[in-house]
């Protein structure tokens, strides 16, 4: 039936939009991605990738890609002062630069990605990772990306604390908003950073973000993505992370809001050596779609890649997941394990799990699997049987299936700021332990 | 305490227990033994409450309550303990956060004030002696990669922190070395104040040898076919279940006849 419905998406055409006084590189850069939209059109359920999630309803929509500076009151820092350093945007429109002082270090630079352009790293590895040949949201962003966020660590410099990069968006149905973020997060040789990328708003808005993470040889980047975007917005994202030798990355996703939301993570460990922990959890209820797509290609030899994501899905919320991990001919002695568990609350929930292996050489160690389960019957039992009541049981197992990618955050701010996200409804139920210093 | 009357229950359709009368007073230990498959678990699943079994017909009392009318949970906060067979593992619930949830789940119940961290920590702490378990224990989560033994300890440990009334042992005895064995019985033996009742399951009579119980039943084929004192226990031990039950089908026989 969604093919049908996909044959009446309007045929795409965008402008590349070029900033004020942009460098003739970056105008080459949005023109080629321009023509390759309108060339791959918006994916449809046809291609393999896009199988389980249709963009109609968000092609139906005819978004204002005017930057009016949305209504802001309201808007808090989810952290307030313990990030580092906090650039804020509101519908892709720097709203405040809390950068200053880290970008007195001299190894630390934290600006917003406009002002960025002229840089030497800017200019080596803008673009160089994500796909916007074959890859149509991210076309559609690099033909059209307004602001966003450009970090540079130098080598052996580490960053204390994290640097929180906030996205609100804001719309109605009358003014639908669309926002292209776009990010850029380079980490020299022997550096250490923590990232967290947030997203949150109000009323109909369409957020479509690229970030791109480079660890150098033997950098350790963590980096973090708390969606808890308003229950009307569409949010479509892509990290692409590309790991140089000895580099470890830790990458975790974390998506609660969003009516349709497309999570992708693709990462390239390239040089030997490089380990990759990937988790990712999602907590959804009502009528939400979010498909998470992951793609891990080991090209080099000797990368450990360990990937989790957990779901959580009530009412009639739909889940997927896609997550790929190809070894390469030359990636031997790589160790790779991917798991995908989901826990379905009600009847009406749907979880599509799809794990795939490729392997084109025989001396590796790889495996994957999934699982789609219930609330385990005898646990409740025991809870109950010990004077818990039901309702609460049930609470505290669905917060331990979520518990093991949750107390993995290692920021306590952003544990905690989780833990209350991805349980609205049940108000006082986060296990104290969450809230603890560690 | 607690009033058994003519209990029919089962489980899947299946009906196990077949007319199981018992009363058991308060203060007093009762020993309940029986052959695999005589109902043994069915009983102290039935009343505790599990979902799956269902009951037939006949009725329990416990402190003047219907007892089969109230959920597990209000059971559980009126008092009745059930130490399970198989305690199960749940990872990612944290002991100390659980129990300290159950217990102030009774307390509320009983309008009295819930304990704070620090006060159940050290109630905890004084009950964790007892069983002899690590503190260690406490951060893990549910019995999560406990030994059996442990996994038994920890029901007690439990048992000892919310206090019951009425304490069912389901089997905690079976597969225990003789040190475990020992701490179920000093749990239990805590337990005998004159106020509390227990209910002792088991398959065998060594855990009746640390823990003396006041009466004695052999249950076969869902119904209690004998009851005595704790000398009973030892007479099963040499003669076998084969001789209560022989002589119960002969008495019901020799009934039918009379009758």
């Amino acid at each position: 039936m969604s093919s049908v419905l996909d044959r009446d998406i309007r045929p795409a055409s965008v402008e590349p939009r070029y900033l004020d006084g942009e460098p003739e590189r970056v105008r080459h850069i949005r023109a080629q991605a321009a023509e390759r939209f309108n060339v791959l059109g918006w994916p449809t359920t046809k291609l393999e990738a896009w199988k389980y999630t249709s963009l109609t309803a968000l092609t139906a929509i005819d978004w204002k890609n005017d930057q009016r500076r949305a209504d802001d009151d309201g808007l808090v820092s989810l952290f307030g002062e313990k990030p580092v350093a906090e650039l804020t945007f509101v519908n892709g429109v720097l709203h405040a630069n809390h950068a200053a002082l880290a970008n007195e270090h001299p190894g630390i630079r934290i600006t917003p990605i406009c002002e960025a352009m002229d840089l030497e790293s800017f200019v080596q590895h803008f673009s160089r990772y994500a796909d916007y040949e074959e890859h149509a949201l991210t076309a559609l962003n690099t033909a059209l990306w307004q602001d966003g966020a450009f970090i540079e660590i130098a080598a052996d410099t580490a960053v204390e604390g994290f640097i929180h990069l906030f996205f609100t968006g804001s719309g109605s149905t009358k003014h639908p908003v669309v926002t292209h973020v776009r990010n850029l997060i380079v980490a020299g040789r022997g550096s250490q950073i923590t990232v967290v990328e947030s997203y949150a708003g109000k009323g109909t808005y369409f957020t479509n973000t690229v970030t791109e993470i480079v660890a150098g040889e033997s950098a350790i980047v963590d980096h973090y993505k708390i969606e808890t975007e308003s229950l009307d917005s569409f949010h479509v994202g892509t990290v692409q992370i590309h790991q140089e030798r000895s580099s470890q990355v830790a990458s975790r996703t974390v998506a609660v809001g969003g009516a349709l939301v497309r999570n992708e993570i693709n990462v390239a460990l390239i040089g030997e050596g490089a380990s990759l922990s990937m988790e990712g959890l999602f907590v959804l209820s009502g009528k939400q779609h979010v498909d998470n797509h992951t793609v891990i290609d080991h090209v080099a030899p000797h990368c450990d890649s360990v990937e989790l994501f957990k779901g959580i899905l009530d009412e009639s919320a739909r889940g997927i997941f896609d997550g790929r991990i190809i070894v390469e001919p030359n990636a031997v002695k790589t160790n790779s394990r991917q798991t995908n568990r989901n826990l379905l609350l009600s009847e009406t929930a749907v979880i599509d799990s799809k794990p795939t292996l490729e392997i084109h050489n025989d001396d590796v160690k790889c495996n994957h699997g999934s699982t789609i389960g219930q609330l385990d019957e005898e646990a409740l039992f025991y809870l109950r049987a010990r004077g818990i009541g039901e309702e609460e049981a049930r609470n505290l197992l669905v917060f331990a299936f979520a518990s093991e990618i949750v107390e993995r955050i290692r920021i306590e701010a952003v544990r905690e700021n989780v833990g209350r996200a991805l349980f609205p409804r049940m108000p006082g139920r986060m296990p104290e332990r969450w809230g603890e210093e560690r | 305490m607690l009033d058994i009357k003519n209990l029919h229950a089962g489980i899947e359709g299946k009906e196990i227990l077949k007319g199981l009368t018992l009363h058991v007073g308060v203060g007093e230990v009762h020993a309940i033994m029986g052959p695999n498959g005589s109902g043994k678990s069915t009983l102290a699943n039935v009343l505790a409450g599990r979902p799956k079994y269902e009951v037939i017909s006949g009725s329990v009392t416990y402190q003047g309550k219907d007892l089969l009318a109230l959920p597990a949970e209000v059971r559980a906060r009126e008092g009745v303990f059930l130490a399970m067979q198989y305690p199960v593992e749940i990872p990612g619930v944290n002991n100390i956060y659980f129990l300290k949830a159950a217990l102030n789940s009774v307390r509320k119940h009983h309008g009295e004030e819930e304990l704070d961290a620090m006060e159940f920590l050290q109630l905890a702490r004084e009950k964790m002696k007892l069983v002899e378990l690590d503190e260690a224990f406490m951060t893990r989560s549910v019995n999560e990669g406990f030994s059996g033994g442990e996994k038994k300890r920890n029901e007690i440990f439990q048992m000892a922190v919310l206090d019951p009334k009425l304490a069912i042992l389901d089997e905690t005895d079976s597969g225990l070395d003789i040190d475990a064995l020992r701490i179920v019985a000093e749990g239990v033996n805590a337990l005998r104040t004159g106020k509390h009742s227990v209910l002792v399951i088991t398959h065998y009579q060594r855990l009746l040898r640390y823990l003396v119980p006041d009466y004695v039943h052999v249950l076969a084929e869902g119904r209690i076919v004998k009851s005595g004192g704790k000398e009973l226990a030892e007479e099963l031990e040499q003669k076998g279940y084969d001789w209560v039950e022989r002589e119960f089908a002969a008495s019901a026989e020799g009934a039918a006849a009379a009758r």
